[in-house]
């Protein structure tokens, strides 16, 4: 069987497509392009907003897909799994892919297996071989001590899963054409996991959706002192994340941890306070696009990623820098 | 914590799946195969499986029970399965052929996959949320394809548990769901489930003195063309150290006043690149 296009999962929350959806397209055209293949997303939520829809078509999909319905509300890894395999079925694409979000990194395997495909998660970047036109997929493994490129030769589809934030979303092309096919509801069977209720996170911003990121660690010296952090990331609306050690000590929660145990975060700022940089905390932040950083020792590894450092002591410096963004107007929001 | 509610709760059999892997310091590649070398590497119990056994021992501890760990790798990965007998964990299993190396994710959760089914009566299977070496995270939604079961990756807390099904939370981008999820299921487990215990003198005596079997492809009868290298979708073409392509500016602050300057310069690096 012939395989052929290029599609993307996207995704929605409460009705919305998210972000990620829009920095896949931007990876799937250029994918699409060399492949000389049209470019589909699919999507499955409960009334999604249909001019989101279109946004998607805007942002250069040739082709939506979408299976909306009450049952799929919430991603729910069996029901999302039939309705992804039923798609596969019908339009047999080449190549799917998708963020690697909680959701992503769930489907994506559980599909793999059903389909027969070949995954590969957490890429940093995804080329067409001009040769054989097989999908090249990059990612960092170990730690991110090397990069891998893997090729998936005969398994369909090829399938990859690409880290949030680390491409531009596709611009708007207003007038664009496209299809938006409502596939019907497959028959879903009782589910067998059901989501009962939602915890928000504390404050401020989700660690894997924000622009600008502050982490802070052991240098910090104890939890009283995290107040200066908060305003430093107040003023800048940015997220406030955490070494391993910081969360070890309680000082601040798991959620907040970015590592190889923890969270993996691409922002285009990076602000690293009182940390090493440890190759474990390196491997959650290594794709970021700036990387500044603050500490006491001239030697840390973290210098060595950085784009900008100061060596020095985090109890003047931070309080100098929030000095002056609080006097070029930047105030952290009272809480 | 685990709440026991007012159930009538049969032991339960619980599965841990865990990997040896290397210490992430030290990394060799095999150029050619794309693979990483083993020997002569300190390999240590994946992290985050750790916290994967300490939940397993938990709730065998509450309900009565019985865990069984089971890892998929070389022959040297014994030492894995024993650290897990010494932390308390009731049995263990190999699963070791060499047809087997060099499986990617596809073809190790159908190795597996062939295992628990020979073990059967399980109640849950748990996993690591990822292992630091291949880093995918793909093997736990993986072994819940192969074995028709429900999953819940990201679990970060079980706050019931009965013969008939868990409720948990599970941990997402912008928060907890709480979830309830049907037993038997396989879970992938985050830090935040427990914290892992030390390995006890009599659980290493125990481990030591234990006798672990080993299942080949003679036990599990997979189709050589679907595990190991041969068997794997996905195929490492090149490996490459990154190099570091960034380079630093760095500047000094001594002092209280020399920290005004420094931080001055690093806004007006951070206004060049249009970041605030």
């Amino acid at each position: 069987m012939e395989h052929c296009g290029v599609w993307i999962l996207a995704q929605q929350q409460n009705g919305a497509v998210e972000r990620i959806s829009y920095e896949l397209l931007s990876r799937g055209l250029e994918l699409a392009h060399k492949r000389n293949s049209p470019l589909g997303a699919m999507l499955f939520g409960c009334q999604i907003n249909p001019a989101d829809l279109a946004e998607l078509i805007e942002r250069g999909a040739d082709l939506v897909v979408v299976v909306d319905s009450p049952q799929l509300e919430h991603f729910l890894v069996e029901s999302y799994a039939l309705c992804m395999l039923e798609i596969i079925k019908e339009y047999h694409p080449e190549i799917i892919i998708a963020g690697a979000t909680s959701l992503g990194r769930t489907l994506m395997p559980y599909v793999a297996i059903k389909a027969g495909a070949g995954l590969t998660a957490d890429c940093t970047g995804l080329d067409i071989e001009p040769e054989t036109g097989l999908l090249l997929q990059t990612r960092p493994a170990i730690g991110g001590n090397i990069m891998a490129t893997i090729k998936t030769p005969r398994h369909r589809p090829q399938m990859a899963t690409v880290r949030p934030r680390s491409t531009q979303p596709a611009a708007k092309v207003p007038g664009r054409v496209g299809r938006i096919i409502n596939h019907p509801v497959p028959k879903l069977p009782a589910a067998r996991m059901a989501r009962e209720g939602f915890v928000p996170n504390e404050e401020g911003q989700s660690l894997a959706d924000a622009d600008i990121v502050v982490v802070v660690g052991r240098g910090i010296k104890k939890a009283e002192n995290l107040p200066l952090i908060y305003r430093l990331a107040g003023q800048l609306n940015a997220a406030v994340g955490a070494t391993r050690d910081v969360v070890d000590r309680g000082w601040l929660s798991y959620p907040h941890q970015v590592g190889l145990s923890g969270a993996t975060i691409s922002p285009r700022l990076y602000i690293g306070i009182g940390l090493s940089g440890s190759i474990q905390h390196i491997a959650g932040m290594q794709t970021a696009e700036t990387i500044v950083a603050v500490n006491s020792d001239a030697n840390a590894q973290i210098f060595k990623l950085a784009d900008f450092g100061i060596v020095g002591d985090l109890f003047n410096v931070v309080p100098a820098l929030a000095q002056l963004l609080q006097e070029r107007g930047l105030h952290a929001p009272s809480r | 914590m685990i709440i026991n509610y007012n159930e009538k709760v049969t032991p339960v059999r619980i599965i841990v799946c865990i990997k040896q892997v290397p210490e992430t310091k030290s990394v060799k590649m095999d150029e050619a195969t794309g693979t990483v070398i083993r020997e002569g590497v300190e390999a240590i119990i994946n992290p985050l499986d750790l916290y994967a056994i300490e939940l397993a021992i938990r709730l065998r501890d509450s309900y009565g029970g019985e865990v069984i760990s089971i890892s998929m790798g070389p022959p040297k990965a014994i030492t894995a399965l024993k650290e897990a007998i010494a932390m308390g964990v009731d049995t263990a299993i190999l699963i070791s052929d060499a047809g087997f190396a060099g499986s990617d994710t596809w073809a190790t959760s159908h190795i597996l996959a062939a295992a628990i089914r020979r073990i059967t009566d399980y109640n849950l299977v748990i996993c690591g949320e990822r292992a630091t070496d291949g880093d995918t995270g793909q093997v736990g939604p993986g072994l819940a394809a192969w074995l028709d079961l429900p999953v819940a990756t990201y679990v970060s807390r079980i706050s019931e548990i009965n013969n008939r099904h868990c409720r948990l939370n599970r941990l997402v981008e912008d928060g907890y769901e709480q979830l309830t999820c049907q037993l038997p299921c396989v879970l992938t487990v985050v830090k935040e489930i427990s914290q892992p215990r030390l390995p006890t003198l009599s659980g290493k005596l125990k481990a030591k003195a234990m006798q672990i079997p080993v299942w080949n492809n003679d036990t599990l009868q997979l189709d050589p063309a679907q595990v190991g290298l041969q068997g794997s979708p996905t195929r490492v073409v090149r490996v490459i150290k990154p190099k570091l392509t960034r380079s630093c500016r760095l500047v000094t602050a001594a002092d209280e006043t020399t920290a005004a300057q420094a931080a001055a310069d690093m806004i007006a690096f951070l206004d060049q690149k249009q970041l605030l």
